[in-house]
């Protein structure tokens, strides 16, 4: 079959076995269920697990994976997801667009949905590793040559994780506490705090041995996390949308550090002679940086007055940090 | 009023404003890179030639604006059938904001299939591979690895489309024009070595290639390619969006689906 084809195949209609709704006879199939009869008295988690997994879990393993989005729910607006659901509040915008915008956010690489899929991956893949035989601590020296750091690990704004007793707490008490990436996970703890890392595991380390002992698939995890700091973003959008309009976290001119350019004068186009390619292989002159934007300009010679003559008559004090 | 004093401070080197006597939150004047944008630039400056600005920190010669331009031009509607645009439209016709059609286009998107990680992607290979044609063919037919990542892993090679059978005709018009105003060297040789590639890979160059190209020629970064990608192909969405909210959802296609488990026929068989 040629390429078009297969798209013509799937014009106009699809094959599915995710689901229905049938307006005409007033029901709608759910993964292959009636969701207004057989799937009515679902607890919500239950059905949102159930929809991307096709599985059932038991009431001890949803009320663990309920507790692990508890847990994490920080009404903090501080921080940065959080402060997006906010400054919609705080712009006015609607309350959808303000949690749209704050979970897409979530999906970060220091925290949130990217963080939750690298140590998920590396819990699982070494849990596979060590069931061949494999040793733990080159796994982790090779986790953390190739990615320079070990998610699920460390903690980018402070040490510790004030949610980790609790979780275990309530991991003890589901008896869903020893499994065998859990364990893993606080052997890799263990290695960590004696070397030089000194890491300490994170509340997404935890998170992830648990939920992987439960038998998700890394995109089952993926997918079940994303409401994850979901509760915690209403009130901050709330409390910014009842104060007064503007006043979350306003900025003068004066609390912006500009650290650029010098004034300069705006002047006619800049023409380049063809000889000159546009393209320039060095990568440190593609960084945004100061001294790259100098570089170039003096190697090309296409600026007729230099980015740091201060413009006649104006101020050479742009800001209160130069380069 | 007391000002208040803030020990909290943004960092950057694209934006300085200074403020009016009467209001520190307010500007008098405000300069991007240096350039007085409202006392001087304003009137005299292209809308590409301000983006690149701000994006690359130095503004562009003619020739660098005329490149951005074009295609700003070429990619600005990829048209109803792109999935971004699908989606645009399905936030209009049920009615909502503007803001959830753009984000809408922007998260669809996003993605390997035309989308701006493609873009990406192929502007790493063009940093690796540059006009090296072995390199090129090494990298094409190395397929990617996967790693545990938010992404999907891809499915083609990066700037290529894996539904055509040939170079699009509107594909091969912009690399001839783009082409015929670069000053070189990616264009140029990416238009020579067309066939050669495509033969690698198997699969025709997509517009996705293309920007990719123009994004590398012109110095941006990965990074900055896959941001200036979304946000140029945001005129379509909007447009698009805007049209279908006034034809209405009744004119806007519902499909069919055909459902393999339906419990309710599973009961009579």
């Amino acid at each position: 079959m040629n390429r078009p084809e297969l798209l013509q195949q799937h014009v106009g209609h699809l094959k599915s076995r995710m689901g229905k709704f049938f307006p005409g006879e007033q029901r709608t199939v759910f993964r292959g269920h009636d969701l207004h009869t057989d799937l009515k008295d679902m607890d919500w988690i239950e059905l949102y697990v159930f929809g991307i997994t096709g599985r059932r879990f038991s009431p001890a393993q949803l009320r663990l994976l309920h507790a692990i989005w508890v847990y994490t729910s920080y009404p903090d607006v501080r921080l940065w997801n959080n402060r997006v659901a906010a400054l919609a509040g705080s712009s006015r915008s609607t309350g959808n667009l303000g949690i749209a915008a704050a979970l897409a956010v979530s999906e970060a690489s220091i925290y949130g949905r990217g963080i939750d899929v690298r140590v998920f991956g590396f819990l699982t893949s070494t849990q596979q590793k060590m069931e061949a035989g494999g040793q733990l601590a080159k796994c982790i020296l090779d986790e953390l040559k190739s990615q320079r750091s070990l998610a699920g690990y460390g903690r980018p704004l402070t040490s510790g994780d004030e949610r980790l007793g609790p979780m275990m707490k309530l991991a003890r008490e589901l008896a869903l506490d020893n499994g065998p990436h859990v364990r893993l996970a606080f052997a890799v703890e263990e290695f960590l705090l004696a070397g030089r890392w000194r890491l300490g595991m994170n509340y997404a380390g935890l998170a992830a041995a648990l939920v992987a002992d439960l038998g998700f698939s890394l995109q089952e995890y993926y997918r079940y996390l994303f409401p994850a700091f979901l509760a915690g973003m209403q009130p901050c959008l709330i409390e910014a949308a009842e104060r007064p309009e503007g006043t979350l976290f306003p900025l003068s001119c004066a609390d912006i550090n500009y650290e650029g350019p010098h004034k300069r004068r705006w002047q006619a186009a800049i023409e380049m002679p063809p000889s000159i390619p546009m393209w320039n292989p060095h990568p440190a002159t593609n960084l945004n940086l100061p001294n790259a934007v100098h570089h170039s300009e003096a190697e090309h010679g296409y600026h007729t007055q230099h980015p740091l003559s201060p413009v006649p008559g104006q101020t050479d004090q742009p800001g209160r940090a130069h380069p | 009023m007391t000002q208040a004093k803030n020990t909290e401070h943004i960092h950057t080197r694209i934006w300085l404003e200074e403020p009016e006597a009467d209001n520190p939150f307010a500007a008098k004047a405000a300069y991007c890179h240096g350039y007085d944008v409202y006392g001087e630039m304003l009137g005299q400056t292209r809308w590409v030639e301000m983006l690149y600005l701000l994006v690359r920190g130095e503004r562009p010669t003619t020739a660098q604006a005329d490149l951005l331009e074009m295609l700003a031009v070429a990619i600005a509607n990829p048209g109803p059938r792109d999935p971004a645009i699908h989606a645009a439209m399905c936030g209009a016709v049920g009615g909502s904001p503007a803001a959830s059609c753009l984000m809408a286009a922007l998260g669809v998107g996003a993605g390997h299939l035309s989308g701006s990680r493609e873009v990406f992607l192929a502007m790493e290979a063009w940093s690796q591979c540059a006009t090296d044609l072995g390199a090129w063919q090494r990298h094409l037919t190395t397929p990617p690895v996967a790693s545990a990542s938010i992404w999907p892993t891809p499915e083609h090679p990066s700037g290529f489309d894996p539904h055509g059978m040939s170079t699009a005709s509107t594909v091969k018009q912009t690399l001839s024009c783009l082409a015929k105003i670069s000053h070189g060297p990616l264009l140029p040789w990416l238009q020579k070595n067309l066939a050669a590639l495509e033969t690698c890979t198997g699969l025709p160059l997509a517009m996705s290639g293309v920007a990719a190209a123009v994004f590398t020629e012109l110095s941006f970064t990965p990074a900055q390619g896959e941001m200036l990608y979304l946000l140029l192909r945001l005129p379509g969405a909007a447009a698009h969006a805007l049209e279908q909210s006034q034809y209405g959802h009744k004119k806007f296609p519902f499909f069919d689906i055909e459902l393999e488990n339906d419990p309710a026929q599973e009961a009579t068989s």
